[in-house]
């Protein structure tokens, strides 16, 4: 979820609300005349505070703006989980952030990746540099931000997301390739919670790990989509069962109501069970349902 | 002496007579009778309607050292009782008790007829604004501490003759000549006349100020001819703006609607939410907005509850309207939907305040209530909930039902956030308390919820939930980290710088306020 970083009343009550990730921004919702309160503010925070989900501060760009750097050497002593990187164009910032990041470790004595990166692509010029982005070894995450790519295309924003499907397809494969989450983008209309949904659904389904979100409102929704279904959940154990049985028997070919069921079922399977327990699903419950 | 509350009760409090130290939710057992007021004989030809508001003081032979009484459906828009001291000073009567069902800020003006010495004591649910701060400043302008009741607390105090009101006056928005009076009707109509409707049967005479005096007869009535002596038409008893809010809608703060969802999943998880159940919601922000969390599940489990308690609001009307419950039981309106829900629907009940929560009657509606979900100004390790005054032991709140319900009810919730501003809403002891820790079920805070340990059936059912739950003890110290320990308000220990007695619902005295030292 992203979060003012100028608004202390925002900052103290953000990790109520079950987000897996805190964005403390400092970047585009921070006008600049307040950077540098911001920046202050939300370092202060992460040394005072504990914060119960991860901690992300999102930084001015590095070489585009005056203020990345600045942000950099205020941010990083306070030790957040993560730094994202906003419009990133090609891998040379990324080792930039890194290369500060790996200073600042060096001298709090603290492990090497003891801080990683998000990055988040919002131009074409980036997208095109997303593979060797994405493989930088300080990288977890890849993002969409949708707006400004938007603007860089020349084109709106639609209901249908059309726009989008490619760049969200292309950093999708980049991530993968690279192993690393891949996150979309913001759904700016708090209101339209069923606009809200409907994206949701359609980027889990194209295979998104995480959505960016703006109000506490959209987490619980985040939630409920990705959380699989108790028939889904019921399934994947039953085909789980089904393979550790064929294991153990030596069992060659084996089905499942019918179906085959081959090494990808059962990784998808591994995957939708793993989510649940991520969700904090008690799975052993929905045995039975099956 | 120690109340059962653990709060020290003086033995002797200047004006205030047969202290009786709190005991119990149940403890105290009264004994007599209802009182009654003088008989009388309505003449054959008589009229009622008076010329003004002057004519009813002279005609009521309202005297020096009398009690005057006001209900407080008008709630910050009254004109009426301005309207009213403003004559009674006009006519050099002095020392006057204003016996209102509550305060507002509107209410602001008292502080001259305070100065001139008009008015010299004051009986009510609550009192805000610069009334509650000139009051908690200079506790010796009246003759005696304010007296704080809960409505249950003031039906009763009134039915056995412990406020005996000489003369009660009480706006209606349309009344008829011969005095039936309803609060549905007319250009400020503001729904349930359920507290006026205790001050009508006791007060010794009733004088009705009306802006809609109709020629024909007021069907149904709320306050029946029959105990009304006079009626005055006046120009306008309030401020339609300040009467009823338009629609209440339901909060958009994150944070109200966590703890929302939290008092909702409590309720679940304690195996309340079921066929037939009733609830009263308290009008703050997270307990109003819980109805939209107690919906959805409600929709999902396909259950109708029984009934509802008002302050009744549209968010619950909605609801009646839609048959999730079968009655609401009102004895106060709040806003424009739910008057027209009680305009409208035969299933919304008018109510008295003594049918509401009076504790002294054969069995007040609180007694059958299953859940209520109740605000706080703060609490204290021992459950105990302040809704009178602030962290800084100034007056601002109202009694209200707070007691009452909690008192009746099979599970009384606590939404309160854990910190406001800068200061942890959980104290080792709360400034005042309004409501008794013995009735306090479960207090839901943004980041943690705490069980009473009395309720170990209840530590038992949330257990295996998502349920954030921790000790009160844990809550507090969560709040200590993030905004430190306050210092303490000292307050002064002296009989002249009583403040207020708080009384509980069966009139013995849970709480005195005490003027801070500055």
């Amino acid at each position: 979820m992203f979060v003012p970083g100028n608004n202390p009343k925002m900052i103290n009550s953000a990790d109520i609300y079950g987000a897996d990730s805190l964005m403390f921004d400092i970047e585009d919702s921070i006008a600049v005349t307040e950077k540098d309160t911001a920046r202050l503010l939300v370092a202060e925070a992460l040394k005072a505070q504990k914060f119960h989900s991860e901690t992300v501060v999102r930084i001015n760009h590095p070489t585009q703006t005056p203020f990345g750097m600045d942000d950099l050497r205020v941010i990083l002593p306070a030790k957040p989980d993560l730094i994202r990187l906003p419009k990133v164009e090609c891998v040379e910032e990324i080792e930039l952030v890194a290369s500060e990041i790996e200073r600042v470790e060096k001298e709090n004595g603290w492990d090497a990746g003891t801080i990683r990166i998000i990055a988040a692509i919002e131009s074409v010029k980036g997208l095109y540099n997303v593979r060797e982005i994405c493989k930088h070894p300080r990288m977890v995450a890849i993002a969409l931000g949708a707006e400004d790519f938007i603007a860089n295309l020349k084109t709106n924003r639609t209901k249908t997301g059309i726009e989008l499907y490619y760049v969200r397809s292309q950093i999708l494969m980049a991530a993968r390739d690279a192993e690393i989450q891949c996150m979309d983008t913001v759904f700016s209309d708090v209101k339209d919670m069923e606009g809200f949904e409907h994206e949701v659904s359609n980027s889990r389904d194209m295979g998104f790990d995480g959505k960016s979100v703006i109000h506490p409102k959209q987490i619980t929704e985040v939630h409920r989509l990705y959380t699989p279904t108790d028939k889904q959940i019921a399934k994947a154990l039953k085909v789980l069962d089904a393979y550790a049985d064929a294991q153990k028997n030596h069992k060659g070919v084996l089905a499942v109501d019918g179906k085959m069921i081959d090494g990808p079922i059962v990784v998808r399977a591994q995957r939708v069970v793993d989510q649940a327990i991520a969700a904090g699903v008690n799975v052993e419950e929905k045995r039975e349902l099956a | 002496m120690k109340n059962a509350a653990g709060r020290e009760i003086p033995e002797h409090i200047t004006g205030i007579e047969n202290i009786k130290p709190y005991q119990g939710e149940f403890a105290y057992q009264p004994t007599g009778n209802i009182i009654g007021k003088k008989i009388r004989v309505g003449k054959p030809g008589a009229d009622k309607v008076l010329e003004s508001i002057e004519q009813a003081i002279e005609k009521t032979n309202l005297k020096s050292g009398q009690t005057v009484s006001f209900h407080h459906h008008l709630r910050n828009g009254d004109y009426l009782m301005k309207m009213v001291v403003e004559k009674i000073a006009a006519k050099g009567i002095k020392d006057i008790t204003i016996a209102s069902s509550s305060l507002s800020p509107c209410h602001d003006f008292l502080i001259d007829y305070i100065e001139d010495g008009t008015v010299t004591a004051l009986e009510t649910s609550g009192l805000r604004g610069e009334l509650g701060k000139y009051l908690t400043k200079n506790p010796g302008k009246l003759k005696k501490p304010v007296i704080i009741r809960s409505h249950g607390g003031r039906a009763r105090a009134i039915e056995a003759g412990e406020v005996k009101i000489d003369v009660a006056f009480m706006g209606a928005p349309t009344c008829d000549r011969l005095g039936n009076a309803t609060g549905k009707e007319g250009k400020s109509a503001f729904g349930s006349m359920g507290y006026a409707m205790v001050d009508a049967a006791y007060a010794e005479q009733v004088v009705i100020l009306t802006d809609n005096l109709i020629d024909g007869f007021v069907h149904p009535y709320s306050i029946p001819q029959v105990q009304v002596d006079y009626v005055v038409a006046v120009d306008a008893i309030g401020d339609p703006a300040g009467i009823a809010s338009g629609a209440i809608r339901l909060t958009k703060s994150p944070t109200q609607l966590l703890m929302a969802q939290y008092a909702a999943e409590v309720m679940d998880a304690a195996g309340y939410l079921k066929q037939g159940f009733s609830m009263q919601l308290g009008s703050g922000g997270a307990s109003l907005a819980a109805a939209k969390f107690i919906r959805e599940k409600m929709e999902a489990k396909q259950i109708k509850g029984s009934f509802g308690i008002g302050g009744a609001t549209g968010i619950f009307t909605e609801m009646l309207k839609d048959d999730l419950f079968e009655v609401c039981y009102d004895a106060q309106t709040f806003d424009t939907t739910a008057i027209q829900s009680i305009q409208e629907n035969p299933r919304h009940l008018e109510v008295s305040a003594s049918f509401y929560a009076n504790p002294w009657n054969a069995g007040p509606i609180v007694n059958a209530l299953d859940v209520v979900i109740l605000s706080a100004t703060e609490v204290d390790l021992d459950f105990n909930v302040n809704v009178i005054t602030d962290s800084n032991g100034t007056l601002m709140g109202a009694s209200g039902g707070h007691s009452d319900t909690a008192a009746g009810a099979k599970l009384s919730l606590i939404v309160v956030p854990l910190v406001r501003g800068r200061l942890p809403m959980i104290r080792d002891h709360v400034q005042n308390v309004v409501t008794p820790g013995e009735s306090i079920d479960v207090i839901i805070t943004d980041r943690g919820i705490a069980v009473n340990p009395k309720r170990a059936d209840l530590i038992e059912k949330l257990k295996g939930t998502k349920l954030p739950l921790m000790t009160i003890e844990e809550l507090q110290a969560m709040a200590y980290e993030f905004v430190g320990k306050p210092e303490e308000i000292q307050v002064s220990q002296e009989d002249k710088d009583i403040v207020a007695v708080v009384e509980y619902r069966d009139g013995s005295i849970i709480d005195i306020i005490r003027k801070p030292i500055d």
